[in-house]
């Protein structure tokens, strides 16, 4: 009983404790709020990836694409799990509007329905959330060519990460220009030269939240880019999207679509253009866009490692406290002994105590946290009322707002951490002051 | 003298300091028994090695050689769980410098070795009793209007007598007191003297240590320390 009623007059007596206490807290408040933000970027940006392709990717990274996609769709929409497929054709275009500068774009050719069973594309669009069918119509020219241009490239976005919507498409021509290749992967003439060229509408815009994307990608419908792009006898695609029923396993889900592809790659190598097969590969979406999701994971990583630092830091400086509390209580630990409390018991007290400190320090610290992350935003946009400082640059990330999910599990975790780093900063000191006998204590000094 | 029973008995006892690589002989066999109800003094020298004798009767530190045997059992054979309890039962000790905790009220230092040998559970089941113990004592003492204060808030003969009640709170058979008047002007020397011959008078076994004389020829029985011996 004398440790809890030690514990409660250290904690409340000693001015030094209430700075280990908010050392603990402030160490924590950091770790919770970078944590929460890193986190929620990475998992929203993990996520609108997840959403862009799909489930599960067949492709080819080479731009002569591949035939026979028709046959393998069939294939696999034989597959229990796959709820949908959507083929794609992917390629590079020179982009000119009329009135402006010529800019390298990225091609996607999709069936625009498809597409949007398999990805959220539809959702993506500025006019035809409700109707993708629709997407590549432009409302004031019905019968042309219409492309859906990735936000970035028609809209101005401001600051604050708004866009300035026009309440129906301007009215907007471009020209997109491609090199067509063929079969064998040669450039192919398109009447007297190498490069062919079309005329599209502007008739919806894509915001899919990915700025790689939103700033670079053109969309027109499918049997377009195959004629602006890829010449030959057999039409061809660059991947097939899969969408997975829901409840499927990914990995489950990806090795039966490879399973299939085997079989499916083996009974048409040998046929016409059947070699175009072996570049092929099966991915599932993390794989799919790892160029852009992996440097994302590692700075996850190294915020890690960063904040790992801080925690050893805690654990030091914790030490450091406990080593002084306990130094100056060495004449306590004497008496206590004398009066029969064992080596355990000693330990205990300042294992204890540690213990409270831990815990106290956690407490404020999430609670802190959780109120910080809270207002963040709000914070965020005072500071740019009224210093027109902006902590968090729309133009750059694009991601409307500062993430601020904050979750249990992650709070837990540093809270366990947190109580354990002061354990094992009173470990030492508290375990020097149990070994002492104690006169050696007691010799000398007063009260 | 002879027919009571023994209720201490210290054989050879050798006590070294090491300093450096010198050795500080500080007691060097020295001999004692003591008996229930009696009340000794040890008187010595400044330096002479009181203190240390006094602290291997405790069970606080362990004599190089020679043995202590409290009713026949030998504090050097017993287990450390044995020796804490004979720390918190059988002995009380008050030491030359009070040793109160600071953060502790008079009443909370009076009443910790009940706390120290009790869990939370088992506390809230004596708290009671132990504190109307811890206020007994303090009345006896002459301390009841101090019971809240902090060891801070007292003077050195106040604390001295918190420190006899703290040693006497779990009625120890064996009341060990380290020069209980050498930080203390004679009247209040007097006062704490006074209450350690009630306690003998009421049967408590008192071994005190001093170096000042007439202090001493309050007890029953004189023994002199020089040299790191017991002089007969
Ligand atoms: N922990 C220790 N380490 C080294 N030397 C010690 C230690 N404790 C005591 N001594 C030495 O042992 C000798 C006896 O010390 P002790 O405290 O027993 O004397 P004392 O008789 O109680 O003296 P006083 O009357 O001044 O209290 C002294 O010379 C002291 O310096
Ligand atoms: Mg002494």
């Amino acid at each position: 009983m004398y440790k809890l009623t030690l514990i409660i007059r250290y904690l409340l007596k000693r001015r030094i404790t209430h700075f280990a206490v908010l050392t603990v807290a402030l160490c924590v408040f950091i770790v919770v709020v970078v944590m929460t933000v890193m986190n929620g970027l990475v998992g929203q940006f993990k996520q609108k990836n997840h959403d862009f392709v799909g489930d599960c990717v067949v492709g080819t990274k080479s731009l002569v694409g591949f035939p026979y996609y028709e046959e393998l769709m069939d294939d696999l929409e034989r597959i229990e799990c796959v709820e949908a497929v959507s083929p794609v054709v992917k390629n590079y275009a020179l982009l000119r509007p009329q009135y402006d500068r010529e800019q390298y774009v990225e091609l996607l050719g999709v069936d625009p329905v498809r597409h949007s069973r398999v990805t959220n594309f539809a959702q993506t669009l500025g006019y035809h959330a409700d109707d993708p069918a629709n997407a590549f119509v432009p409302v004031y020219e019905p019968n042309a060519l219409g492309c859906v241009l990735g936000i970035d490239l028609v809209l101005w976005r401001d600051a604050r990460s708004q866009y300035t919507h026009d309440a129906r498409p301007r009215r907007a021509a471009f020209s997109l220009t491609c090199f067509p290749l063929n079969a064998r992967g040669a450039p192919a003439m398109a009447g007297t030269t190498v490069v062919s060229n079309r005329q599209f509408y502007y008739s919806d815009n894509s915001h899919s939240g990915i700025a790689r994307v939103d700033g670079s990608t053109v969309y027109i419908p499918l049997e377009q880019a195959q004629s602006l792009c890829m010449a030959g006898q057999r039409r061809r695609v660059s991947a097939v999207h899969i969408k997975f029923r829901p409840g499927t396993d990914l990995r489950v889900g990806v090795e039966e679509v490879r399973g299939l592809w085997g079989q499916f790659k083996q009974k048409r190598i040998d046929a016409p253009d059947g070699r175009l097969l072996e570049t092929v590969t099966v991915e599932d979406w993390k794989e799919y866009r790892r160029a852009f999701i992996a440097p994302m994971e590692k700075e996850e990583t190294l915020m890690s490692v960063m904040f790992g630092f801080v925690g050893i830091t805690t654990v030091f400086i914790v030490f450091v406290v406990f080593y002084m509390i306990v130094s100056h209580k060495t004449r306590d630990v004497g008496v206590l002994k004398s009066v029969g409390a064992s080596c355990a018991g000693v330990m205990g007290l300042f294992s204890g105590f540690a213990f409270v400190v831990g815990l106290l320090g956690s407490v404020a610290g999430i609670a802190g946290g959780w109120l910080f992350l809270a207002r963040i935003n709000r914070i965020e946009e005072w500071l740019y009322q009224r210093f027109g400082f902006q902590l968090w640059d729309r133009t750059i990330y694009a991601i409307g707002e500062i993430p601020h999910e904050v979750r249990v599990h992650t709070l837990a975790v540093i809270a366990l951490f947190a109580i354990v780093a002061c354990l094992i900063g009173a470990l030492v000191p508290a375990y020097s002051a149990a070994r002492l006998r104690p006169v050696e204590t007691l010799h000398g000094g007063r009260t | 003298m002879g027919q009571r029973p023994l209720i201490l008995k210290a054989e050879r006892l050798h006590k070294s300091y090491r300093m450096g690589a010198t050795a500080v002989k500080v007691l060097k066999g020295v001999n004692l028994a003591v008996e229930q109800g009696q009340f000794v003094a040890v008187i010595g020298a400044s330096g002479s090695g009181k203190s240390t004798l006094l602290h291997l009767l405790g069970g606080l530190d362990r004599p190089n050689e020679g043995t202590v045997c409290f009713d026949d059992r030998d504090l050097s054979r017993m287990r450390a769980r044995e020796l804490n309890r004979y720390r918190n039962e059988m002995v009380g000790f008050v030491f030359q410098f009070y040793h109160l905790l600071d953060e502790l009220n008079v009443l909370e230092n009076v009443f910790l070795p009940a706390m120290v040998s009790r869990g939370i559970v088992g506390w809230w089941g004596t708290r009671a009793a132990a504190r109307r113990r811890a206020q007994e004592l303090l009345e006896q003492l002459g301390l009841q209007d101090r019971a809240q204060h902090k060891p801070y808030q007292l003077s050195g003969g106040e604390r001295q007598r918190v420190a006899i009640g703290r040693a006497l709170m779990n009625e120890p058979r064996l009341l060990l007191a380290d020069e209980p008047t050498g930080n203390l002007d004679s009247a209040t020397g007097n006062d704490i003297l006074a209450v350690l011959e009630r306690l003998h008078q009421a049967g408590q076994t008192i071994v005190m240590v001093t170096h000042d004389e007439r202090v001493a020829r309050r007890a029953q029985r004189v023994i002199t320390l020089t040299d790191g011996k017991v002089k007969i």
